[in-house]
């Protein structure tokens, strides 16, 4: 008999299985109940599992799913990851026996009563016995207590979204009334909560105090890589190069963006560029990738044509950025392309030198 | 007038005030659920999901900012955001073989590969968050659903939805004909051929004309027996930008 896809919970005093789908469908059995566990390995075709071992069923055993089995032991399957964590924290409370020191937790919203009856069609008659191995299959575990601190825990961040939604409506209808302080204050809450600002982005920018820090900051990390580079990066190199020095405490992605787009109002020496294409580089304020484009139609020329690949080699540049180089060439006129399943190709534009 | 005004921010303050209260408390209580949990998120792929998916319900982004409370105290940050690290490098290291195209089965071996024998467990649905946190850097990454799984797509390369359809058509064998279009989307032939001349164009297919019959349009990202194959040097040095 086979129960298909549930969620696996251990607490001190129980291991429970509750259908993923059916969340009525729920099977507890008392950990003093267990004799012994053991592990079967994944096989071809075949999940890892752990066979629980349990006690003949006592007289006074309250309605369960099956008055009884002619198998004195269940198994648990682990479709996926899972079994061996598992195993080792059961084998712990089986162990440790805190059932017996340790009083049953009051709030159970898993179940109601401390042996189960499965309800609706899953119901059997009473007198059955059963030929086959009750067999739970476990997609999710948890240790229980985990699972309801987290529950209790996201209840109190439901509650600061209600009430930054309330500030933020207050402060849309307001307008003008909300000093710039209190914008700034507020942005900072919704940023530690990771709240998506509703209102002041477009009137005030996603950046925070922390993030014109960071901009500050990413100034001086990044002069001399900039210059190393020819004095232009994509923001995803400088996301690996910056976050593989730190080390900890990594920026998330959005607050690199949100930083950069600081630099030029801090009057930085460093800004943050867009192509056409949507790719973000930041380049050095003396940078000009016009004044590049130049040099790039000297190399074009001398070979003839080149690729976004062939360009990128030549130069040193990543070809993302060699292939954005050749593209704003071919905007400001200076470049054509040849677009074949060969690749792209591009050459001087003899329309422009030769007339 | 004035009073109005007045009463106004006066309102904004309290609350303001009120919710600088209830942040600490928070903060708080997830100090507290760090102190017994932590471990369980960085160990339990599971109950990442699991935590993702409140967050989602209830409408916060654990992993928008580093300087966010979840990042940290629970270290979730990091964990993504280093895991965003390692994608990138890997998808660099490949992409002049698949022009930028890789199944989440494949980068999700890389990755393990790369992260060595004693990391922490890292799983497909955590590359999945990690990647739509690294789409806003303009980098062209995105995820595209086809039979059952995902591609990846890490280049600023544009894929409508006439390439995306063609990419999960071209699953079930690796390939894809311009009469097997044709057929199984009832189009012409002009349009099939602009798509798979794209997909050429973009290095994400290769064409077989020797094979019997149609030309073959073939998806590197697709080769299952490229699978594991280890990243060369040579490749690993392109993955450093």
């Amino acid at each position: 008999v086979r129960f298909d896809s549930g969620v696996l919970l251990l607490s001190t005093h129980r291991l429970i299985w509750r259908d993923q789908k059916n969340h009525e469908c729920c099977i507890a059995i008392p950990l003093s109940q267990i004799v012994f566990i053991e592990e079967q390995a994944a096989g071809i075709g075949k999940s890892a599992k752990i066979v629980v071992h349990l006690h003949p069923a006592s007289s006074n055993k309250e309605p369960g799913p099956f008055q009884s089995s002619k198998y004195s032991y269940i198994k648990l399957s682990f479709k996926e990851h899972g079994q061996i964590e598992f195993y080792r924290r059961l084998s712990e409370e089986i162990t440790h026996r805190r059932w017996e020191n340790v009083p049953a937790a009051q709030t159970m919203q898993v179940n109601k009563s401390p042996q189960v009856p499965v309800r609706g069609q899953r119901q059997l008659a009473v007198s059955v016995i059963l030929n086959d191995v009750i067999t739970l299959n476990c997609n999710v575990c948890f240790l229980l207590q985990a699972f309801e601190d987290l529950s209790k825990l996201m209840d109190k961040a439901k509650e600061m979204v209600e009430l930054s939604k309330s500030i933020a409506n207050k402060i849309k209808e307001k307008q003008g009334d909300i000093t710039e302080d209190e914008t700034v204050r507020f942005k900072s809450y919704l940023l530690s909560m990771g709240i998506a600002n509703p209102v002041t982005r477009e009137t005030h920018g996603s950046g925070t105090h922390y993030h014109m820090q960071l901009a500050k900051q990413l100034a001086g990390i990044l002069q001399t890589p900039l210059e190393e580079r020819g004095g232009i990066m994509s923001l995803t190199e400088v996301y690996c190069l910056v976050n593989r020095a730190r080390g900890l405490e990594l920026l998330s992605p959005e607050d690199l963006v949100n930083a950069c787009k600081m630099l030029e109002s801090l009057k930085l020496p460093l800004r943050l560029r867009i192509f056409d294409s949507g790719v973000m580089v930041i380049e050095l304020q003396s940078h000009n990738e016009e004044e590049m484009v130049a040099s790039a139609l000297e190399t074009v020329s001398e070979k003839g044509s080149l690729t976004a690949d062939e360009f990128a080699k030549l130069v040193g540049m990543s070809v993302l950025l060699a292939k954005e180089r050749l593209l704003l060439a071919e905007k400001m006129g200076h470049l054509c392309r040849d677009d074949s399943v060969e690749g792209l190709r591009f050459y001087p534009n003899l329309f422009m030198t030769q007339s | 007038q004035a009073k109005y005004k007045e009463r106004g921010t006066v309102l904004a303050e309290d609350q303001l005030a009120q919710m600088s209260k209830q942040l600490d408390m928070f903060k708080t209580n997830l100090e507290e659920f760090a102190s017994k949990h932590k471990q369980e998120i960085r160990k339990n792929p599971q109950f990442r999901v699991q935590f993702q998916d409140m967050c989602a319900t209830i409408g916060v982004d654990p992993l928008a900012s580093g300087k966010g409370f979840w990042s940290e105290m629970l270290g979730v940050g990091d964990f993504y955001y280093e895991l965003g690290v390692q994608i990138i490098e890997v998808c660099l290291a490949l992409k002049h073989r698949n022009g930028g195209l890789i199944t989440l089965e494949e980068l999700h071996q890389q990755v393990l590969k790369g992260r060595g024998k004693f990391a922490q467990d890292v799983s497909q649905d955590d590359l999945l968050r990690a990647i739509k946190k690294l789409k806003v850097l303009g980098n062209g990454f995105g995820i595209i659903p086809v039979g059952g799984t995902y591609l990846i797509q890490s280049v600023p390369a544009e894929l409508n939805m006439d390439h995306t359809v063609v990419l999960q058509l071209a699953e079930k064998k690796g390939y894809v004909t311009v009469s097997e279009i044709k057929s199984s989307l009832k189009w012409e032939t002009e349009r099939a051929q602009q798509v798979l001349e794209h997909l050429l164009k973009e290095g994400m297919a290769w064409l077989d004309t020797q094979a019997a019959g149609d030309p073959q349009y073939w998806l590197p990202a697709l080769f299952t027996e490229l699978y594991s194959q280890e990243i060369t040097p040579e490749e690993a040095k392109e993955a450093i930008p």
